[in-house]
């Protein structure tokens, strides 16, 4: 039900482009007014998305240790998965961010006959996220070809590299075999294995068709179905530069693929996607383990509250403490003798 | 906000970087390859329409037709023009300038055939 949800959103907004298109003024609305509102609402949701996370206060250091904690000079510290100084955050960081690092520490738990609980290694996350990440980034930097005149280098080199095999014509581009396998697989992975299944949502679904419509639409554009690729530059050229030309014959596959490109930009600041901001501001990654060297303030403390200091705690309790029958430092001052004299008062 | 230092400084270059096709090619329109008009005859192996989304295809079809299939090199248009099909000899016999017609629209879109590896150029007269 999940997935079929998710699937029919997809394909009702595909239908939707397909036939706003064709309509007079629809070529305008979907190939310029949406792509520009949806940039409009990701540069915006993402600025927003980032302001209140930087906002909100970490007031404890909460890294995750995942190794050895800087200890006594002899024990040796795990520098990258437990760091202590900025420079070891940096290369947590950057391991994180460009390796997955914390992917590639997978783990699967098995029982077996006995009953028996076995731990293994589950690198196929890792490793199609890793796939599915990296062909991504290079689809979209080479769409620049698109959006820039003339073509910078970077992308001319990239578009070499990734059509590099040559085969076929127009030359196929192993990131898109690599991206749509990968999407393929991270999908497969939450229908198949129960235990993802059980806790998969539909915002975990629509993601997934979402960007594999994307990708489809757009391997449908390049190798069967062919599109105007000259006429295409000039609209989409000219919505870098804001003069967008619609002129010659642009079919209607296209504007699926910008609608649904679309659709992907304006979801993307309000969806699990922004954790490609997040990365960047997770505490449990970007926080130095070095609680016991720095002392960290609680930024929302009142600074009105003075320290208040155990031996002052039982100098305004001690009475009642001892009177509880509760252990204290410094025992009462001995009471003027006239304890054993109830007349006095 | 905490951390301003850092985050409004990685903000910057994050906006920076998706608006990077913005002020690349800011104030420019861009210039739109018109491909030369081919003076041998007043049409293409197959309609235009056709050619400019698929003119690839089509010569990959001839080439594995040709190399591997042993089929015919004789073509004509629909109105009856006799053409090769070949690249140098056919594609490039109407189409007698590369840089004036094919590269137009290539350098525009970004794309660079490696037929030229192999295939000779038409020479260019100026
Ligand atoms: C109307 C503009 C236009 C003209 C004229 C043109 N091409 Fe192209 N050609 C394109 C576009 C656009 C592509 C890329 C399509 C894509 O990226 O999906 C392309 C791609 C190709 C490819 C596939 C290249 C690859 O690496 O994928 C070949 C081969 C090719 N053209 C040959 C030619 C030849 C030969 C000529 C001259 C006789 C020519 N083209 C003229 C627009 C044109
Ligand atoms: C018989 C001569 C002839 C041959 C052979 C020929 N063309 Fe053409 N081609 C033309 C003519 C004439 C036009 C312009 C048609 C028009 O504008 O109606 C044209 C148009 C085109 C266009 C569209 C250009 C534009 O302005 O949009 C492309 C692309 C193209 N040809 C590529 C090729 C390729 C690639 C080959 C080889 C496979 C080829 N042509 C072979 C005569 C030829
Ligand atoms: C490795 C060198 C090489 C490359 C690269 C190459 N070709 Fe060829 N091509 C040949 C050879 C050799 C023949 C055979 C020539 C013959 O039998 O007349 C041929 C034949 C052809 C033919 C049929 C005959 C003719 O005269 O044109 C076509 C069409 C063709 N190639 C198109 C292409 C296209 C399009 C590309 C680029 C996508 C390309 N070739 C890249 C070597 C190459």
């Amino acid at each position: 039900m999940r997935i079929l949800k998710s699937l029919g959103i997809v394909l009702v907004l595909m239908l939707v482009a397909y036939l706003g298109a064709a309509v007079p003024g629809g070529p305008a609305l979907f190939g310029v007014v949406f792509p520009w509102l949806a940039f409009l609402i990701f540069v915006g949701g993402f600025i927003s998305k980032v302001v209140g996370w930087a906002k909100s206060p970490v007031p404890f250091r909460i890294p995750t240790t995942c190794g050895q904690a800087n200890s006594l000079p002899w024990i040796k510290q795990n520098k990258l998965d437990c760091p202590s100084t900025t420079m070891g955050v940096i290369g947590r960081m950057l391991l994180e961010i460009f390796a997955f690092r914390s992917l590639f520490r997978n783990t699967r738990a098995e029982i077996h006959d006995g009953p028996k609980l076995v731990y293994g290694s589950s690198k196929y996350l890792w490793l199609f996220g890793l796939m599915f990440h990296y062909s991504f980034l290079v689809i979209v930097v080479r769409h620049m070809r698109l959006f820039t005149d003339p073509v910078p280098f970077f992308v001319q080199a990239l578009e070499f590299g990734d059509g590099f095999l040559q085969v076929g014509a127009p030359v196929l581009y192993q990131s898109d075999l690599i991206f749509l396998g990968a999407v393929t697989f991270l999908f497969a992975r939450r229908v198949v294995l129960p235990a993802i299944r059980y806790i998969s949502l539909p915002a975990d679904y629509f993601p997934l068709f979402l960007i594999f419509a994307i990708g489809a639409t757009g391997v449908l554009m390049r190798y069967f179905l062919r599109v105007d690729v000259v006429s295409i530059k000039q609209l989409t050229h000219g919505l870098a530069t804001f003069q967008p030309v619609l002129s010659g014959n642009i079919s209607g596959i296209f504007f699926v693929h910008i609608f649904l490109v679309s659709i992907l930009m304006a979801y993307f600041p309000f969806s699990k996607l922004m954790h490609l901001g997040g990365v960047f501001l997770s505490p449990t990654r970007n926080l130095a383990n070095n609680s016991r060297m720095v002392r960290h303030i609680n930024p929302w403390n009142d600074p009105s509250i003075k320290p208040h200091s155990y031996a002052s705690y039982e100098d305004d309790f001690r009475e009642f403490m001892v009177e509880a029958g509760l252990p204290v430092d410094k025992e009462l001052p001995p009471k003027p003798a006239a304890e054993d004299a109830p007349a006095e008062s | 906000m905490y951390d301003n230092n850092k985050i409004i400084p990685g903000l910057i270059v994050f906006v920076g970087l998706i608006t990077f096709p913005i002020w690349y090619g800011f104030g420019s329109a861009g210039h739109l390859p018109i491909p030369e008009k081919s003076t041998k005859s007043k049409e293409c192996v197959e309609s235009v329409e056709y050619m400019r989304t698929s003119h690839m295809v089509l010569l990959n079809t001839w080439r594995d037709g040709i190399v591997r299939m042993g089929e015919t090199r004789h073509g004509e248009t629909a109105d009856g023009t006799p053409y090769v099909r070949s690249l140098q000899k056919g594609c490039m016999n109407c189409h007698t300038s590369k840089k004036k017609f094919c590269d137009e629209c290539h350098t525009y879109a970004s794309v660079k055939p490696y037929c030229w590896d192999c295939h000779l150029q038409p020479k260019e007269t100026n």
